[in-house]
Formats: C-alpha cells, structure tokens, sequence
C-alpha cells in the first residue's frame, strides 16, 4: 500500500492548510438563512425583558411607579433597582475596577439609561408596559464635555464615590476625575523639545463614535430551578468571562453556568462588555423561573453599549531642522461617560495608546491620559481595533503631517526619514513596547509605487493652479497613512481582564478514523474561525481542514479562553491550535516509530505523514496513527490522540501596513469621491488571503465611516442627536469606496507560525488616510487641523473659513 | 387588543393565523411562523437585514404590518432555494466570500434575487444603486458586488445555453 501517490503536491493541496484561500464553512448556512443568531433562540415559556430608559442625561429619580404597569395583561415582573439591592445587583463592578448601576439607584448619569426592566409575554405588552411605567425626575444640569467636566465648580456627577481620594487606577484629582495615567519619561521629553530646532503643536479630537454591528446585543437567560443550572445565550465576545463574572455576581457556583454565544452578528468591540440587560434577565429568570430573552433595539444599542474614541489629545512633537523626530509629548482628556467601564486590560486604563510614537524611532517620550467622568454612556470598546491603537494611529499620523507642515517637508519623506529600520528590530519603543518585527521601509516604497506618488504630486501642484486660475473648483487630497497595530493581548504576565490572564486555549481530538474536532476559547463573529482555524491545524497536523470540525462559544465544552477582540485570536488562540497541533504530533510520532519499528529520531514529518529518514516509501500517515491510537495497545503510550494547549503569547504582535487614499473634493458643495484607495497590509503569515482581503474591505469601510460622518453625537444637554441609523451615519454600497489591497510579509518570530493578526488593522490605518486626504487637499490653501468626522457640512466650512467662497 | 385573521403564502406554503392589526410582518415571521433567515437590524427601514419579497417585490418586512399581508405571496430567504441546496446566487456569495457574519446575508440575498429579475444584466454601479437599502457592517460590499455580478452572468449563460 505504501506507494508514492498521490504525490507531495497533491496531498498538500488537499490538506487545504496555510496560505489557501479556503471558501469559508459557515457560508453554507449563512446564505441559506440557517445562522443561529440569539434573537433566533426560542425556549418554551419564554418571557421577554426590556428597560424603562432614562429620557434626561442627568436627573435625580424623585419616584417610580410601577402599579399601571403590573395591571397589564401579560406583564409578568417590572423589575428597579430596590428590587435588586437585596441581591446586591443593583451596581455591579466593570471590567475597568468602577462600578456601574444596573438599574437606576437614586439618579441617572446619561440619557437610555436602565431604570427599570419589564418582563411580559411578548414585546408588545412589553412595549405598552413601559408606557405604564411612571418615573418622576428632577434635572441636573449636564456635562457633556471632558474639559468642562473638571472645571473646579463643575457638578458633581458620581456622588458614590463622594470622599474616594483614589480609585482603580491611582488618584483622582477631582471629584470627576477618574484616574492619570502616565508613561514615559515628562521632564526628559520636555527638556528635549524645549531645546528642538522645530516643535510642531496641535490638538487632535477623536470623536465619539460606535461599534454599531449589524445584530444588536442580547441574551436570553434560563434558570432550571430543579438542577439549579443557569444557561446564557448571548451575544458574548468573552463567553467565559461572562462565566466567571455571571458566578461572582450571582453566587452561583460556576459549573452550574453554561454560557454560550450562538452566532454572532458582528462585534467590532460592542459585544465585549457586560451590560445590565444581562444581568436583569438572569435576575428575572430567578425570579420567574421562566427563560427571559432581552434583545436591544437599534435605539438602545447606539444610546447605552459601548461608545468608542471620544479623546482630547494634545500633543507636542519636536525634529532636527532636516526632519529628524527628537520627541514626543501627548496629553490625553479621556471622555469616559458616567460610569468607567472600558473594556481593557487591567492595567491599562488607557489601553495600549502608548504604542502613539507609531512606527517612527522616537528617542523620549511621555504620554499622559486622565479619564473624566461625563453625562454620556459608558462604554470605551475598541471599535475594530486593538485597545485604543486607532487613537493612537491618528493622533501620530495627524502629528506627522502637522510635523511636516512646519518643516515644509513632504509628509512621505518625513515618515520615510524616521521609520524605525528594519535592523532596529526586535525594537524597544520609547514608551515601554518590543515591536517584534517590520520592515516599514519596503512596505512604503511598495505603497507609493504603486499609487505614483510623485505622479499625483505633480498632478495636484497643477490642480491648485487650476483652482487658482478659477478653471476647477475641485482639489486633490492625497491621504497618506502608516501604522504599526500591536495586537494579541497578551502576556499573562502584564495582561489581565478581572485578573484572568489574557491567555486563549485549543483542545483537540482525533477521531479514529482520521478526522478531527477542535475548540477553542475564542468565538467569531464574522472573522470565519470555522474555517481558518482548520487551516492552521490541518498544515501542523496533516489531516484536511475540511475534515475539522472547529467549535467555539460554549463554555461548558470549550476550554477557558478569554473570547475575541483586539485581534487577538490569530495570535493567541492560534498559536494555542498550533502548539496543540504540535502535541497531537508529538504523540504521533512515537506511535509511527512503534509502529514501523524504528527509533521516533529517525522519522521527520511530511506533510500529513511520518516518514523513515532516508526510506520514503517507509511511512504512517496520520490518519493510519490516528487509527492504531485507538485500536492497538502501544507499550509505552496512552491510547487515544488528544491534545490540550493554553497558550500565554511571550510578546504582542505588531502588525503594520501602508495606507493610501486618493480624493477629490468639491470645495462649493463640500461633497467628496475618493478615486483610488490603497491598503498594504503586513500581518505576518497569511492563513487565508481571501478572509484577509475581507477583512481589509469591511475594516477599511468602519474607517471610512468614521473618518467621514460617523459620530455619536450629543447636544448640550446630553440629548443623543444620532440614536438612529437615519443620523448614525453607516456607509451603503452606494458611498463606499473600492479597496484596491496589497501586502508583504514579515512574519513574528515569537508566533508559532509567525501570524499577527489583521482584522483591526484596516480601521487603525484607514482613518488617518481618510482624514489625511481632506487635510492635504486644503493643505495648500493654510490648513492644519480640522477635526473628524469630514461630513460635507465640515468640508464645507474648512473650505469657507480658508475665504475659498469667495 | 382585538386579533384578526391573516392568511398568506410563506415560501410556497398556505398560512392562516391570528394577528394583532400593529404586528409587524417580520416578527410574524420570525416569531410566529418560526422563519428566522430575516433579521432585524434596525426596524426602522434604514438596514434591510428584514427584507422579504412581497408579491414580487423587496420590502423591509420591519415596515410592514402583517396585515397588509394578507392574501400575499411572501417569500424570503428560506424559500430561494430547496432545503439544503444553494442556488447560483447564494453559492456566488459564498465563492466570492461576500459574507462575513452573515446576519446582513439573508436580506442581502434576498434582495439581490429581485434586483437581478429587475436588471438581469447590471453594471457594477447599478448594482451599488439597486442594493443601496441594504447595510452590510462587515463586508465593505466589494465582495457583494463581485458575487451579484457573477451570480448574473452565470445565470445568463445558463439562460443563453438553454436557448
Ligand atoms: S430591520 Fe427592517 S430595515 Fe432594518
Ligand atoms: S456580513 Fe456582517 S453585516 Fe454583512
């Protein structure tokens, strides 16, 4: 039987492994409408929970009444936060060491707040139930302002923590004052840029926005009183630590919770907190004894989940007169709503912001973030990006061009002068990262190339000329755009969520017959595990991703991982596949060497089998191992093949790339067309450049989006301007730009197999390009900074402020 | 409130049921008929996640009561291709990966069905137009576009061959 066919080729095409662009498994049921989405989830006797929201954005509750509400036909419970003190429900702690009320206790802080959860049959009584429901408020004056907030005689906003002089993160300087979060080296900084040939200043506002996926958050909750076992369906980016943190609150004990996020109808960071809509449909279930299912509708889901951005930063950069960076200082007004419940790493309080000094070798540097309570929602996700880093991307590449102004420099030749080299690397930043690999010289030189960059230099130098001859009214912004992401939280030994190391894990099993499932501790929502996850295993362990069944989201099968975000599951969870795949075929090989009775040290691994060093035709594929494993007895050697592995990364990945946007803008109507737009992106190996490609459109669209007219928007008094998708701008078919996508490729030494990661990249590089365009397109005519989102208005009035109306 | 009687078509099959007059078609049919392919993304009629075909034509099945259903013939996704089978356009979606979380794909499909017996042959920035009422948060439509195309020229090889 042992004959060479079929040949090494055609067993590696088979195996569809790394590199392929496999056609994704989860398709089949996506296009025939058989996802499993929670809102799909019936179970019978199943009640429905919704929220009384707060129509003020500060006020004190004067009183509620809920008697017009019981006396509905159908109105089951209608739950406030007196029902829930008793349980000590009523506030529960965020993933950022604050707390946050679950229903109103005395006051509300932003406008959608929970105050109250009703429980009906349907959600129509439920609606008509939240009519009945009477709260008499008294306002509060509102600060919807980050810097107003921390005026002296500013309101008070979070009387609970009147007297705290400190909180999770160190001191509070002010009663709505969060915490200062500082890195780097102030007094060095500031000396250096003191001294500098040129300093280059500028505030840069990244505004409020919203991860706003397709399928808004939900859950049903089912509490089975007779075995005291509670199940969570929902729309959970970290199903175990939803586990872990449904078991401290509720009492109980966590092997009697299983947690299970179904299909996911994107994420984009909305679906990483943990919101009161949980909670109060676990509380109701208890109560009950029925299952409760609470969907969010658009409304509530752009008002009160997980707002992104909304930072003030104020920075300074310093160069030689020849355009050598010295320093960098930057300033942070974090606007973090009414309760402080970001979603990052423990430690950092600010996120990963520090990776600011991009990807240029800037000697000293300091960065400082205070966080500050206002009268908005909590929330500060990372919307399509790695904790803050598209902060971080735009202010560095806003400086960069600000930098270039002032010299009178071409920004690409500015970026090109301060690259970090690609010999610096592994690369230690001036705020405290180890850039693991790049090589940004190449990328760039790529990416210019392939736009002729001196080319619509020229032809933009003859547009102004036109434009001032009066022949054109219309400009050419070339947006340029360099970032380096640092992806893969992370290290357990610097990054935590509620003190869980940040590690993720792979279980697998081999069938007797040679094929396979495994599980893992993160959960997609669009990414397509399903289907590279396979790839990965099916190159290290030789069996066809096609007959690997890849299974995430439920915790009472899937081993502890802490779920899927900041793209972190290419290079956690991944690396977890690899190294259990690793396992799977350390087991395999000393079985084949029993097996073909020779030492394990005279086998390699080829492909999808063994083979006897210097005798090819002496081999065991693995699906023949797989087969022994389980039906002979191997002295020496456990039956079964199995594997488990927890993977704790020793480093974060930095993935970079090279964005380009090319754009007309007509200065009478404000109106813009992007002509070309070019994203290089390195991400390391590429598993699957089909799902890569992907990623870039639909990430690059969220930056568009942002960059363009996306903006979750509030009027003085705390009103949410944009709570639909009439204002809350998401780009259609129509308006979206064509992607034209690139890469090269320098893998991570530390990763098993050198992937990085890349859903996030395309929204960190992607909104500096956007924004960029517009900037340079007005550049010629004296402007330096105008903020985002460009909307037309915006454009407009950067074009009449700059007298080009006439 | 007082229910009345409905009866429709749903994806070729006979149904009669009781309503309230303000139920909406897609909670009809995702809660009482148990057809769960149509989501709901907004129910404001801004992201076409709900869209159906009604009578022969796409609409947003957030907007319209079931009421005004009565005596039609409705057909969404579930009903584009027997169980179990992808047809050209659903199997375009998947080879020119136009779906990523797919919770848009449903409605998207449907869509893209209607519009290709409106215009069999459309140019790419008709197709842009023609799905313009259907948000996708994922895709950046690129892929979108690229598998309506196909999906059409496909069909119309396959038209031309019959001839
Ligand atoms: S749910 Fe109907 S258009 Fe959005
Ligand atoms: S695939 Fe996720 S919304 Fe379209």
């Amino acid at each position: 039987m042992n004959d060479q066919t079929p040949t090494r080729v055609e067993r590696s095409a088979k195996l569809k492994g790394l590199g392929v662009s496999r056609k994704r498994v989860e398709d089949v049921r996506f296009t025939q409408g058989k996802g499993n989405y929670v809102d799909d989830i019936k179970m019978p006797g199943m009640l429905f929970g919704d929220f009384v929201r707060s129509p003020y954005a500060h006020a004190r509750i004067k009183s509620i009444n809920i008697d017009a509400a019981m006396a509905l036909p159908g109105v089951i419970a209608v739950l406030t936060a007196k029902d829930l003190e008793p349980l000590g429900l009523h506030w529960m702690p965020t993933l950022a060491g604050d707390k946050q009320m679950v229903l109103a206790d005395g006051k509300v802080l932003f406008q959608g707040q929970e105050v109250a959860f009703v429980v009906a049959e349907n959600r129509y009584i439920n609606a008509d139930a939240i009519d009945l429901v009477e709260v008499e408020y008294e306002e509060l004056p509102v600060l919807t302002d980050a810097k107003v907030a921390m005026a002296p005689d500013a309101p008070v906003l979070r009387e609970d923590l009147a007297g705290q002089e400190s909180g999770a993160h160190g001191k509070r300087k002010h009663h709505n004052h969060i915490f200062l979060w500082e890195i780097g080296d102030e007094a060095a900084t500031d000396e250096v840029i003191a001294n500098a040939d040129v300093v280059a200043e500028e505030t840069v506002y990244y505004h409020r926005t919203h991860p706003c996926p397709l399928e808004t958050c939900g859950c049903v909750a089912s509490m089975d009183k007779v075995n005291g076992k509670l199940t969570l369906f929902g729309t959970f980016q970290a199903p175990h630590v939803v586990r872990t943190v449904a078991s401290l609150l509720s009492g109980i004990e966590e092997h009697n919770i299983r947690v299970v996020s179904p299909d996911i109808g994107g994420g984009f960071g909305n679906k990483v907190g943990v919101y009161p809509g949980y909670v109060c449909s676990i509380v109701a279930s208890i109560v009950t004894g029925r299952p409760v299912k609470w969907v969010e509708d658009r409304m509530d889901n752009l008002m009160a989940t997980a707002f992104a951005r909304d930072y003030w930063m104020k920075g300074r950069i310093s160069a030689t007169k020849d355009g050598r960076i010295t320093g960098l200082h930057c300033h942070v007004t974090a606007d973090h709503g009414a309760f402080d419940a970001c979603a990052d790493p423990t430690k950092f309080p600010a996120g990963f912001m520090s990776i600011c000094t991009g990807s240029y070798d800037i000697p000293v540097a300091y960065l400082g973030v205070d966080g500050v309570y206002t009268n908005k929602a909590p929330g500060g996700v990372s919307y399509r990006c790695s904790f803050r880093v598209t902060e971080a991307a735009y202010f560095i590449e806003r400086m960069i061009e600000v930098l270039a102004i002032k010299l009178n420099m071409d920004a690409a030749e500015l970026r090109r002068i301060n690259f970090i080299r690609k010999e610096q690397f592994p690369y230690d930043s001036a705020l405290g990262w180890e850039y693991d690999s790049g090589d940004y010289h190449t990328a760039w030189e790529k990416a210019l190339k392939a736009v002729d960059y001196d080319g619509l230099r020229k032809e933009q130098a003859e547009r102004v000329a036109a434009f001032k001859r009066g022949e054109t009214r219309k400009l050419l912004g070339v947006g340029l755009s360099f970032f380096t992401e640092i992806v893969g939280a992370g290290p357990v030994k610097n990054c935590d969520i509620l003190g869980m190391g940040m590690f993720d894990s792979c279980e697998i099993r081999i069938h007797p017959t040679g094929s396979a499932i495994a599980r893992l501790g993160t959960i997609s929502q669009g990414q397509g595990h399903a289907t590279t996850f396979a790839q990965i295993l099916a190159s290290e362990i030789g069996i066809s991703a096609d007959s690997i069944t890849i299974e995430e989201g439920d915790t009472d099968t899937a081993p502890y991982g802490l779920g899927t975000y900041g793209s972190r599951s290419t290079p956690v969870a991944g690396a977890a596949a690899a190294m259990a795949g690793r396992k799977i075929r350390a087991k395999a090989q000393m079985i084949a060497a029993y097996l073909l009775e020779v030492h394990d040290g005279d086998l390699e691994w080829d492909i999808d089998r063994f083979v006897v060093k210097g005798a090819p035709e002496q081999f065991k594929t693995m699906t023949e191992i797989a087969y022994a494993s389980y039906h002979q007895e191997i002295p020496g050697v456990e039956p079964g093949l199995e594997a488990v592995s927890y993977y704790d990364p020793p480093n974060m990945t930095y993935p970079f790339g090279a964005y380009i946007c090319v754009m007309e803008i007509d200065v009478d109507t404000g109106v813009h067309e992007i002509r070309h737009f070019y994203a290089l992106d390195d991400c390391g190996t590429r598993i699957n450049p089909m799902i890569i490609e992907g990623q870039v459109h639909g990430g690059a669209t969220e930056a568009y989006a942002i960059a363009m007219g996306q903006e979750l928007a509030y009027d003085e008094i705390g009103n949410v301007k944009t709570g639909t998708l009439m204002d809350f701008f998401l780009p259609t078919s129509w308006e979206t730009p064509t992607y034209t996508t690139d890469f090269t490729e320098t893998p991570s030494p530390h990763h098993p197999i050198g992937a990085k990661g890349v859903g996030e990249s395309p929204n960190v590089g992607g909104v500096p390009a956007f924004s960029n365009a517009v900037h340079d397109a007005f550049r010629p005519f004296g402007l330096k900074q105008s903020h985002m989102p460009h909307d037309q208005w915006r454009i407009w009035t950067i074009a009449n402020d700059l007298g080009l109306h006439g | 409130m007082s229910k009345m009687h409905l009866k429709l078509t749903v994806n070729g099959q006979a149904e009669e049921l009781r309503v309230e007059p303000r139920e909406l078609l897609i909670h009809v049919l995702r809660e009482k008929l148990n057809i769960t392919g149509p989501h709901i993304g907004c129910e404001t009629s801004h992201c076409g996640a709900c869209t159906v075909e009604m009578n022969g034509k796409s609409v947003k099945s957030c907007t319209v009561f079931a009421a005004q259903a009565d005596g039609a013939e409705v057909t969404t996704i579930e009903g584009l291709s027997p169980l179990g089978e992808m047809n050209v356009l659903q199997n375009a979606f998947r080879e020119h990966h136009g779906l990523q979380c797919g919770f848009c794909t449903p409605g998207m499909i449907t869509r893209a069905h209607r519009l290709l017996q409106e215009n069999p042959t459309p140019t790419a920035e008709e197709v842009r137009f023609g799905m313009a009422g259907n948000l996708c948060r994922c895709t950046g439509y690129q892929n979108i576009v690229k598998a309506i195309l196909a999906a059409a020229s496909e069909m119309n090889a396959a038209k031309e061959a019959a001839e």
